[in-house]
């Protein structure tokens, strides 16, 4: 499917090209004086952009940056910066017990999504079967499930088992929403892969799991990067689920902290070490948005450009 | 597994044409279901189950209580003002957002899409509202409207606008920082959406139109805005399916009060505050049936896309 690598890089030399003549001539028609005019208009929708995008960002580390008196005022600037906040959350034991068990369920999830979801996706894009078109919608209609239609259930079920509380208790159930998805990207991406390599394996003497292995991941790479980044994303910031299956520091993950988080006097909210705490859980995702920018628009537009 | 496979692998090279050979078809299952068995325990089998839930009176502080209701719990819903309070809210809440985030993510993606040399910068800074934490999104928006802390109060009240707003604290005002806050964080990835499908759009059509003499805005009006049309409505209902599921940014910012309970905060509170399994399980499947009306709509539309998949 071309949505997943085809659209992200667009002929972006031919378009320029096109846009300076067309500019050109626009400018021929109206004559010299409005020259500017597209230009600066242009700069100032970058820069209205760039502003609504990144400013409440800043505001957070701004806030993060505050304490006391500083909190009642709204500088822009802090007046007297200082990491008192960042040092306190970490001397907080139920906030980073919580980055633990966000990385820990994170990390299970997304590697077994990708394992199971491999599998599935190679099947779906690979091999023939009947019905095919009705699995594959039911397995993204599994993906638009509100997840508190489970919350119940699983939350009942879970306090019979003892999984309540448990990183199990909170794998299986992201696991189930994260498979669609996951399955949906690769299946997209599998589908890329000249079959003919495949099949020269095979002719070969390779067995399917043999050309599986070694022909075709590793050219869906970076299709299991974007799944496993989009899976990832989807873990750590989901919150109905976490706050509904967990009750103690022993599983909470990081949203459920952050939402939480009460100051040492019980009815103070403390937004600044809030901020604070907002601020480190955001960090690596905000580094991953920068260094996997292609990777994470292509996973985002696979499944919903054509239409 | 591996002798598994090789015995299939072998049967799968000899046979090369139309019919499904057998062996694929068994490799297929094999493949399939470990993905299928997660999904089926722990998505289908639990709304079943929650649907039975939902005609019973249980509740965990009583857990030897326990009775067939019925209806009960549907009737009991549908005659309270939370549930109806809780339709109301997120059907606004749903309305108000999307429609912002369509139109702001559309101008966003043209703004993005005439070309220049940004874009790649662009799209990165597009991307880091998306990368922030719903619930984080909903903390920087409660900074931004504390009320001295807060610089949109401040500010609002140096120009003499609602100045004594507790923004969080009133009816409406609250709303529309949800509001404010859910579109923050969604209309850059609406808008990357919309530059997808604008970047498929061949440039002879807009050629064609210019040397036919068309303005830009006929151009905006009569080819990129149809041509635009099927990725407005996939996003559209995308979204629709998401803000329908709002719980982060109510939970967060006003905990459901001054008029910003949704169904899948009722819903959870029900289950969680009031430990009130029969009842909440039934707001649980109403949140459901709503949403899944939507996602049969949006399985329909992508159909297409699905169909493209599936092909062998």
């Amino acid at each position: 499917m071309e949505a997943s690598g085809g659209i992200v890089t667009p002929g972006t030399d031919v378009r320029q090209q096109e846009k300076e003549r067309e500019e050109a001539r626009v400018a021929e028609r109206r004559g010299p004086r409005r020259n500017w005019v597209r230009p600066v208009l242009m700069w100032i929708a970058v820069l209205v952009i760039i502003v609504f995008c990144l400013f409440p960002f800043y505001w957070l580390v701004n806030v993060s940056l505050k304490t006391g008196s500083d909190l009642s005022q709204a500088d822009l600037i802090p007046p007297s910066p200082t990491l008192d906040n960042y040092d306190s959350i970490f001397k907080n034991g139920d906030f980073t017990s919580a980055l633990r068990n966000s990385v820990i369920v994170t990390t299970i999830t997304t590697v077994l999504a990708l394992i199971v979801g491999s599998f599935a996706a190679y099947a779906l894009a690979r091999l023939r079967f009947p019905r095919k078109f009705m699995l594959l919608a039911i397995i993204l209609s599994i993906s638009t499930f509100p997840p508190i239609a489970i919350a119940a259930p699983i939350f009942k079920l879970w306090t019979e088992f003892g999984l309540y509380d448990t990183y199990i208790g909170l794998i299986l159930p992201y696991l189930t929403f994260a498979l669609p998805l996951a399955i949906y990207i690769l299946t997209s991406f599998f589908k890329e892969i000249p079959k003919s390599l495949e099949e020269a394996a095979l002719v070969d003497g390779a067995t399917y799991f043999q050309a599986f292995r070694k022909v075709v991941l590793p050219l869906a790479a970076p299709g299991l990067v974007t799944a496993g980044l989009l899976t990832a994303f989807f873990v750590w910031n989901e919150f109905l689920l976490a706050q509904t299956l967990t009750s103690s520091p022993k599983a909470f993950t990081v949203p459920v902290s952050v939402a939480n988080f009460t100051g040492s006097q019980k009815f103070e909210i403390p937004l600044g070490t809030i901020s604070a705490a907002s601020v480190v859980i955001t960090v690596p995702l905000v580094l991953a948005v920068i260094i996997f920018q292609k990777r994470i628009v292509a996973g985002m537009t696979a499944g919903a450009v054509k239409g | 597994m591996e002798a598994a496979t090789a015995r299939l692998g072998r049967g799968g090279r000899r046979k090369k044409e139309k019919s499904y050979g057998s062996e694929e078809r068994r490799l297929a299952t094999l493949l399939l279901s470990p993905a299928m068995a997660v999904i089926v325990l722990v998505a289908a089998y639990p709304i079943g189950y929650a649907v039975w839930l939902s005609l019973t009176e249980y509740s965990l502080r009583e857990p030897g209580k326990w009775r067939f209701a019925g209806f009960d719990n549907y009737t009991e819903a549908f005659g309270s003002t939370e549930f109806w309070d809780a339709v109301k809210n997120t059907f606004i809440f749903t309305g108000i957002s999307v429609t912002l985030e369509l139109v702001i993510g559309l101008g966003m993606a043209l703004a993005m899409h005439s070309a220049f040399k940004g874009r790649g910068l662009l799209r990165t800074v597009v991307l880091v509202p998306w990368a922030v934490l719903t619930v984080v999104s909903a903390i920087t928006w409660r900074t931004l409207f504390e009320p001295n802390l807060g610089l949109a109060p401040t500010v609002l009240d140096k120009i003499g606008i609602a100045g004594n707003v507790v923004w969080l604290g009133q009816e409406g005002y609250a709303m529309a920082v949800m509001i404010l806050a859910d579109v923050w964080k969604t209309a850059p990835f609406m808008a990357l959406l919309l530059l997808a499908g604008l970047q498929v759009i061949p440039d002879d059509v807009y050629d064609a139109a210019k040397v036919d003499g068309a303005t830009t805005w006929q151009r905006f009006q009569r080819i990129t805005l149809p041509l635009l049309v099927p990725a407005i409505l996939v996003a559209l209902i995308f979204r629709t399916l998401d803000a329908l599921r709002i719980f982060d940014l109510p939970f967060v910012l006003t905990g459901g009060t001054n008029g910003t309970s949704t169904l899948s905060l009722i819903a959870q509170q029900e289950l969680t505050t009031n430990n009130l399994i029969g009842y909440g399980s039934a707001l649980s499947v109403l949140t459901f049936v709503v949403v899944m009306a939507v996602s049969f709509i949006y399985i329909r539309t992508v159909g297409g896309n699905i169909r493209s998949l599936a092909e062998d």
